[in-house]
């Protein structure tokens, strides 16, 4: 038979890197900095009370928006770490991570046609939600020059264009750039002025090393216009428990939480409970492993500048994202070539924009070991 | 803990050059702080944790949990008696503790009889040692924040977003 597939689908932008994907997963023995999620395992703690839920027998739906106990938790936690203020009940929906979220708001708030600004380099999603929910990107360009950063001005000319919402993620996946609040500020500043809604990714906020992270939703007039995203993987390293929330405007989230409960449901118990065991008890975790990262970027940084590869220092995230321009290859022959002369496997910059093709993605989240001995292979690989 | 001594505790072997590194602090203030933990004794030494259990001759190696109640004396308390107890060289660590015993002594020898001598001709017939009770220890399974069994291989991808 010959099955048509959705046009929407099939004009989606095909992912140029599968087959170097195809090839990592299919070899042994590699060093990987190209992994998106954190090395460590989820804390003991954590895993522990996901155990005894099972074993209590714990293996239900729970309500569409997720467990009130946790979304009580949710709102406590955001009103003591960032003086955020929510209402459990009508501004807080728990999703099945953060990407689960964003295909969410991007359904609920566009009309085909609507404009929404995206930053590039992004995370690979980004466009893929937009247009799979009928919008069209503006893409707003950033640059190693100036730390992987948009301007107001940039933002500005984004809203001239006419768009209704501006996404952002920051701390970045994948260039671990984030914002202080007089950046932030000017910024917001442009979002009154044109009355556009704002997509606040800050699923790193936990993993900001230079500045205290500032969730967009809490500067002055923003939390009428932002949906904040947050979640539990990669500050509790629980990547695999696929816990994700979003907090904003009663509307908004009564809309999201519509189609939620059509195409999703709920969340996992398993998930919810464990996330709730987090908020509770992992903070202790958490700070060992951001201390952890912040010593690798610190390595990593000054070791790639070293090697040759400019580099960036970025304020959040686990990721830098050095150029290659030097070496003259693209981000896919240069990430090819690596894995196969010295096995060491990332992700070419190219999967993030197709503006970003003279860049790579290197992940931190990897022992301090692991990163010596790559180092030493990717500066063998470019001197030759 | 100073973020110096955090990177020594967990790897005593690595180099001045690389703390500098994994800080983004100067190798020279590196050096010096170091110098002056060494000085001042906060860092006693630097040591290795081993799996005995792994070791070929992991059989002639025995250590044991030793619970010392002894009576304390006037003016100085513990320290005396302590003292002469954590002075022999089998007893590797030596605690003040609160509860139903006052001393928990780690004791290491050969065998459990080179233990069993210790207790029995040096340990037990003291001036101030009024009991104590000795538990040689069977298998190791965590130690100094160490578990000891060989991890499994990572169950992440190689490569994901």
């Amino acid at each position: 038979m010959d099955i048509k597939i959705s046009k929407k689908v099939e004009q989606l932008a095909p992912s140029g890197i599968r087959a170097f994907f195809d090839l990592v997963l299919g070899m042994k023995d590699v060093i990987s900095l190209g992994v998106g999620e954190p090395d460590f395992v989820t804390p003991w703690n954590i895993r522990e009370k996901a155990i005894h839920s099972l074993e209590e027998g714990f293996t239900s739906y729970t309500s569409n928006k997720g467990m009130p106990e946790l979304r009580k938790q949710i709102a406590t936690f955001l009103k003591n770490r960032y003086g955020l203020e929510y209402d459990f009940d009508e501004e807080i929906l728990i999703t099945v991570g953060v990407s689960e979220g964003l295909d969410l708001v991007m359904r609920a708030i566009l009309n085909p046609g609507d404009k929404v600004m995206v930053q590039e380099p992004v995370y690979v999603s980004y466009g893929p939600v937009v247009e799979l929910a009928g919008g069209k990107v503006i893409l707003l360009k950033t640059d190693i020059k100036n730390g992987f950063k948009l301007t107001p001005q940039q933002i500005e000319q984004g809203c001239k264009q006419g768009a209704k919402a501006f996404m952002i993620n920051y701390p970045c996946n994948p260039t671990g750039a984030s914002y202080k609040r007089s950046e932030l500020e000017a910024i917001a500043k442009i979002i009154k002025k044109y009355n556009v809604l704002v997509i606040s990714d800050e699923i790193y906020d936990e993993l900001t090393y230079d500045f205290d992270h500032v969730p967009f939703s809490s500067l002055p007039g923003m939390k009428e216009r932002v949906i904040y995203f947050n979640g539990f993987s990669k500050a509790y390293a629980m990547t695999g428990f696929r816990i994700g929330y979003a907090c904003g405007p009663q509307k908004v989230i009564a809309a999201m939480t519509k189609i939620h409960q059509y195409t999703m449901l709920c969340a996992s118990i398993t998930g919810q409970i464990a996330a709730s065991e987090a908020l509770k008890n992992g903070s202790r975790s958490m700070l060992e492993m951001k201390r952890e990262y912040d010593r690798r970027r610190k390595y990593i940084v000054g070791a790639l500048n070293q090697i040759g590869l400019d580099c960036h220092n970025p304020e959040g995230a686990f990721y830098v994202f050095p150029s290659i321009k030097k070496t003259g290859q693209t981000s896919i022959a240069f990430a090819q070539g690596l894995l196969q002369k010295e096995k060491v496997a990332l992700v070419p910059g190219v999967a993030f924009g197709k503006n970003c093709d003279q860049h790579i993605r290197i992940s931190y989240a990897s022992s301090y070991d692991n990163l010596k001995e790559a180092i030493l292979r990717i500066k063998k690989y470019i001197k030759a | 803990m100073d973020e110096i001594l955090d990177i020594l505790a967990n790897n005593a072997r690595i180099t001045i050059d690389e703390v500098a590194k994994l800080t983004g602090k100067k190798v020279e203030e590196i050096k010096k702080t170091i110098t002056k933990y060494e000085k001042d004794g906060v860092i006693v030494k630097y040591k290795t944790v081993i799996n005995h259990d792994l070791v070929r001759d992991s059989n002639s190696f025995v250590r044991a949990l030793i619970e010392v109640s002894v009576t304390p004396q006037k003016d100085v308390g513990f320290d005396n008696v302590a003292e002469r107890i954590y002075s022999f060289p089998e007893v590797t660590s030596c605690y003040l503790v609160s509860g139903a015993y006052d001393l928990l002594l780690v004791v290491e020898g050969e065998n459990i009889q080179t233990v069993s001598n210790f207790v029995a001709s040096k340990l037990a017939p003291m001036e101030n040692v009024r009991s104590t009770a000795t538990h040689f220890l069977l298998k190791k399974y965590k130690e100094d924040g160490q578990i000891l069994k060989k991890k499994s291989d990572g169950k992440r991808l190689n490569i994901s977003y």
